[in-house]
Parts: C-alpha cells; sequence; structure tokens
C-alpha cells in the first residue's frame, strides 16, 4: 500500500485531498488557497458594492424622511413609512404607509395577476414549442433562429413595435381582427382599461416564450431515445407517453425555467412603463416604487416599496425552491 | 389519422411558431420604410420603399450619439465582467475551499435581485461618487445583472474541463495566474464568445438604471431615446422615425445571434441550472 501512495504524484495527491474537502496540508494547496481568495476578491467588492450596499442603504432610506433634494439630511423615523397610526383623539384616527396605501396594493395585485397569466401562457407554448422543435424535419435550424429574434430584441424595441401594431386607429392587429370577423369594432388594446393588461401579456408572452422553448428543449434533448422506443414497441399512446414519460423526466427542467422566468416577472419595469404609461390597470410594483422614487419626490417611500418588492421576490424564491425542491447548491465535481 | 393529415398539421404548427416569432419585426421593418400618409395604411406587403425615416433618425438630433454611449458602455461592461469572472470563475470552480457553495449560493441570488432593490441606494452613490449623468454610473451599474452571470456561466464551463489539463502546469510549478491565462484562456474562447454576447445584449437593452442615472440627451443610451422619441404634441407620435431607430439598434443584436446561434443556446442553458 505505501508503495502505491509513493507512485502517486504529489500534485495529484495535493489535488485530491483538495476535492475531498481534506484540510490543506501541502504548501501547494495552501498557495492554491491563497490565490482562490485573491482572485475572488476582486469580483466579491464589486458585487458588495453593486448589488450588497446599495440594498442595504435602499432599506435605510425607507426607515428615513429622506427626500430626492436632501438624501444626507435623512432622518431614522423607525417603520413609519411602512405604517402609521394617526390619533385623532376621542377614538378616532387613521392608519397611513405603504401597509394600507391602496395604490400599493392595486399595484401588487397587478403584478401578481401579470406574473400568473403570463408564466402559465408562455410554459404552455413554450412545452408546444420545444415538443415542434425536438422534432426532425426539414428547415429545423431555421425555425430555431426564428425563433430567437423575439428573444433578441430589446424590449423597449418591442414594446414600441406592439405599440404600434395594437394602435387604435391604424393598428394591423385590430385590422387582422376585424378583417377575420373576431372584432367588430376597433379596440384601443393600450389605452382601453378592459385590455391594458391584456395587451402588456400578449408582449410578453411573445417576447419570453422563445427563451422558455429553449430551456424546455434543452430538458427535452436529454430525454434517451430508447425510452420513446421502448414505449412504442409496446405499444402505448403518444399523448400517454407524453404525460407519462416525457413530462416526468423533464419536470425539472420546466422548474428552472418558470422560476427564472417568475422572478423576471414579478419584477417587470420597461414593458409597462413604455407600453401603458400612467395606467393604473397595468401599474406593476417596480413602476409604483419608482414612480415616488423620482417623479413624485417620495424618496423613502418608493424605498420603503423597493423594499417591500425585495421582501415578496426573496419569499416567493425561497418558499417555490422548497416546495418544487429545486437543487440549486451548484454542487458538481 | 393519416400520415398526410399529420405531416400537414405538422407544418402548419411550424408555420404559426415562424410568423409568431418573426411577423412583428417584420412589420416594424415595413413601417420604417413608408413615409407621409402612407404610414396610416395597414398593408400586410412591402408597397413603400423610402429611406426618409432613416435619414431623420440619423441625421436630426442626437440618435447616433446614443447608439455610440450604448456602443460604449456595452463593451466596457463586457470587457470587465470577463476578465473578473474568468478568474473568479477558476477559483469557484477548481479550488475547493470552505464557503465555496455559499459563496456560489449568494451569487445565484445577486443575479435575480431586482434592480429596483438597489436603485435608491446606487442613485445616492452615483450620485456622491459624481458620476451621475455620465456613463461611468452604467458602466458601474450594470455589473450587477453581467458580473453574476458570466460567473456562473463560466463556473459550469470550467467544472466540465477534465483535471488533466492542469496538472503538467502545476508539477512544473506555474503559478494559478499562470495557469488561467496560459492553460484555462485558451480554451475557454468559445465559452468567452457565448457569455460576452450574452452579457452585451443586456447591457444594450437595459432600461430602467439608464432612465435614472442619466438626464442628458446626448448622454442617454438607445433604449432609453427611443422610449422618449416624440413628436412636437401628445397625438404626434412619429412611428416611422421610431420603427426606423428601432430597426437600426435591433438588426445588428439579431445578426449576432443568428451568427452565433448556437453557442447562445447552449449559453442560456447553462445559465438555467441543473434542478
Amino acid at each position: 500500500m505505501a508503495n502505491v501512495q509513493a507512485g502517486v504524484p504529489p500534485t495529484e495527491k495535493a489535488l485530491e485531498a483538495e476535492r475531498a474537502g481534506a484540510r490543506p496540508r501541502s504548501d501547494l494547496s495552501r498557495q492554491r488557497l491563497r490565490s482562490a481568495w485573491l482572485f475572488l476578491a476582486p469580483m466579491i467588492l464589486v458585487l458588495t458594492l453593486v448589488a450588497g450596499w446599495p440594498l442595504v442603504k435602499t432599506i435605510w432610506f425607507s426607515l428615513t424622511d429622506a427626500s430626492l433634494s436632501d438624501l444626507e439630511g435623512a432622518k431614522f423615523v423607525g417603520l413609519r413609512n411602512y405604517y402609521e397610526y394617526v390619533d385623532y383623539g376621542d377614538g378616532e384616527g387613521e392608519y397611513f404607509g405603504l401597509l394600507f396605501d391602496p395604490q400599493w396594493w392595486n399595484a401588487v395585485w397587478n403584478t401578481v395577476y401579470y406574473s400568473v397569466i403570463s408564466v402559465t401562457i408562455e410554459t404552455i407554448l413554450g412545452l408546444a414549442f420545444a415538443l415542434v422543435l425536438n422534432a426532425e424535419f426539414k428547415g429545423r435550424s431555421v425555425v430555431r433562429a426564428a425563433v430567437l429574434i423575439p428573444w433578441a430584441i430589446p424590449t423597449i424595441v418591442s414594446a414600441k413595435m406592439w405599440a404600434w401594431m395594437m394602435n387604435d386607429q391604424f393598428g394591423i392587429l385590430n385590422d387582422m381582427l376585424m378583417s377575420i370577423g373576431i372584432l367588430s369594432s376597433p379596440v384601443a388594446w393600450t389605452a382601453d382599461p378592459d385590455t391594458a393588461m391584456w395587451a402588456v401579456i400578449i408582449v410578453d408572452v411573445w417576447k419570453t416564450t422563445p427563451f422558455m422553448a429553449l430551456l424546455i428543449l434543452a430538458g427535452l434533448q436529454m430525454v434517451p431515445g430508447d425510452v420513446y422506443e421502448a414505449a412504442k414497441i409496446d405499444g402505448i399512446h403518444p399523448v400517454k407517453v407524453f404525460w407519462k414519460v416525457t413530462l416526468p423526466l423533464i419536470r425539472p427542467a420546466i422548474l428552472v425555467a418558470v422560476i427564472f422566468r417568475a422572478l423576471d416577472a414579478l419584477r417587470v419595469f420597461d414593458l409597462i412603463y413604455v407600453l401603458t404609461p400612467n395606467n393604473t390597470q397595468t401599474k406593476s410594483m417596480s413602476v409604483f416604487a419608482q414612480e415616488n422614487l423620482f417623479q413624485f419626490d417620495k424618496f423613502a417611500y418608493g424605498s420603503a416599496a423597493s423594499t417591500l418588492l425585495f421582501l415578496v421576490i426573496a419569499f416567493i424564491t425561497l418558499f417555490y425552491i422548497k416546495v418544487a425542491r429545486l437543487d440549486l447548491g451548484g454542487r458538481g465535481k | 389519422m393519416p400520415y398526410v393529415v399529420k405531416r400537414t398539421g405538422f407544418y402548419a404548427l411550424v408555420v404559426f411558431i415562424v410568423l409568431f416569432s418573426v411577423f412583428p419585426f417584420y412589420y416594424a421593418i415595413l413601417t420604417s420604410l413608408k413615409s407621409g400618409t402612407a404610414l396610416f395604411r395597414v398593408n400586410y406587403l412591402p408597397v413603400d420603399f423610402s429611406l426618409a425615416n432613416y435619414t431623420s433618425v440619423l441625421t436630426n438630433g442626437v440618435f447616433p450619439t446614443n447608439i455610440l454611449n450604448s456602443v460604449i458602455v456595452a463593451v466596457v461592461v463586457v470587457a470587465i465582467s470577463l476578465f473578473l469572472a474568468v478568474t473568479a470563475a477558476y477559483a469557484l470552480s477548481r479550488i475547493n475551499f470552505a464557503g465555496r457553495g455559499l459563496l456560489l449560493l449568494t451569487i445565484l441570488a445577486v443575479s435575480m435581485f431586482p434592480q429596483i432593490a438597489v436603485l435608491a441606494g446606487l442613485f445616492e452613490m452615483v450620485r456622491a461618487a459624481g458620476v451621475y449623468n455620465t456613463l461611468f454610473s452604467l458602466i458601474f451599474a450594470y455589473m450587477i445583472f453581467t458580473l453574476p452571470f458570466t460567473v456562473w456561466v463560466l463556473t459550469t464551463f470550467m467544472r466540465d474541463l477534465p483535471v488533466e489539463i492542469e496538472e503538467a502546469a502545476i508539477v512544473d510549478g506555474a503559478s494559478p495566474f499562470t495557469i488561467v491565462m496560459r492553460v484555462f484562456l485558451p480554451l475557454m474562447w468559445p465559452a468567452l464568445v457565448t457569455t460576452g454576447l450574452l452579457a452585451f445584449i443586456a447591457a444594450w437593452n437595459e432600461f430602467l438604471f439608464a432612465l435614472t442615472f442619466v438626464s442628458n440627451n446626448s448622454t442617454r443610451t438607445v433604449p432609453v431615446a427611443i422610449a422618449l422619441l416624440s413628436g412636437a404634441s401628445e397625438q404626434e407620435i412619429p412611428w416611422g422615425t421610431i420603427m426606423a431607430a428601432s430597426v437600426i439598434v435591433t438588426v445588428p443584436l439579431i445578426v449576432l445571434v443568428l451568427i452565433f446561434q448556437r453557442k447562445i443556446i447552449s449559453g442560456l442553458t447553462a445559465g438555467g441550472v441543473k434542478g
């Protein structure tokens, strides 16, 4: 045994010990460990400066009376931006603050509604696209390329493109729907309170279904072909194969795609800001926060909204990871 | 079901997918080539061919400067994040140290940060550092989404490379920095191109920070410039010009995406974690 051990080159032993998670013993391991932290330091510093510190600052501002013109003079006011009871005397009083602001709850509702509906449609449509793209056919690579186009287009550009297509007087969407008889009169898609949210959802579905499809497609391509052959030999109906074999196998890929999309949807800003400006039917949490921060000069209040949004998203993420039992540890060899 | 019906149905679906994906952009190009009152007639096929909208957007105002700003910001952001990410990814993928898993998880968490959550704090930093209304503010702020993403993808890529490639260099006494630069970098070009391209697209398309940290017309990047293009009055939205500007900033992206199609798909799916 001792001879065999001696035959192993020292580097390999050190690397192995390292990989096994053993405490570094050799100089080499120690040197590598030192350089690891040296290599990581710049990245950690940048991320702290650009993410960690600003997050702490935002939370701090939410506990102050900061205004856009006077950030330095901000004074601590406790939770007043979130919750405040003003006593008028005689047992009468009123609640103020974000938690009692109907406009905030309207924004929360809009965001959740938008996220649930658009992510659901995108998942179903993305799955359908992925199944088509997974089949062998002539021109498949062309179709794959075409599918990437909506994803590559900047959100602002797609919002403008669709705003024009949805224009009430000159838009091609009304023209199409009227010529095939679905609509009898033109609809002001982005301005009408009844359709504004659907306008946003339509554009979002158009833009992000390809992304969904590609993530699911990657999952589909990992399903070994002999599974299908076995099912075919056993004479099982393709629909049953899909539900009983394909879907369970690509479930992890779908769950990951859904969480990524949902996190994106919950922080939606660009699309709503540009497609339906100043519309209470579509105002999202991010738009609400941005408006208060920079347009209404309620910096502290906007910070409170930003903080709550962060907490909501963090909570949903943790809950989802727990429920879906995702392995996000990134632990591999 | 007879084979022919099945096949036709399948191809109908394929045609639908292609039309669904391509039509809006096709229609934007079509609109951008119209001028005058032709704009207000709905056409499905090209009828006009006028470059008036393009000459107007490229000669009037500051749109060319906006394009230049976007190019500068995106290129610098990509360069800095790739440089920081390559060394960090080496440490995260090839060296085992205490707290590695936690660090990876933190990086992943930062990549999911809602931008609005750091907006107030970043705004204060940007103002305090005196870079408000300059491109530096955007270059700095964009690190929040390009850096975690590039680190994550490059770590996944480096982890899959075999141990043997490093061993010879270690035996020869090469320092870790030399190993990264001489051994890994030459092997990593495909991954660098992919992540660089994805980071470029993300920086090119960003809107919220660009809207908040820059208020000067000639310092703006293209997404904000397009969002704020307006006519003489509320009723006169210059759709032709907006579409021309949109086509100008989108065509380079689409060309890049089509050239690097395969690499992008692999990069996107590597960015998504393995479930």
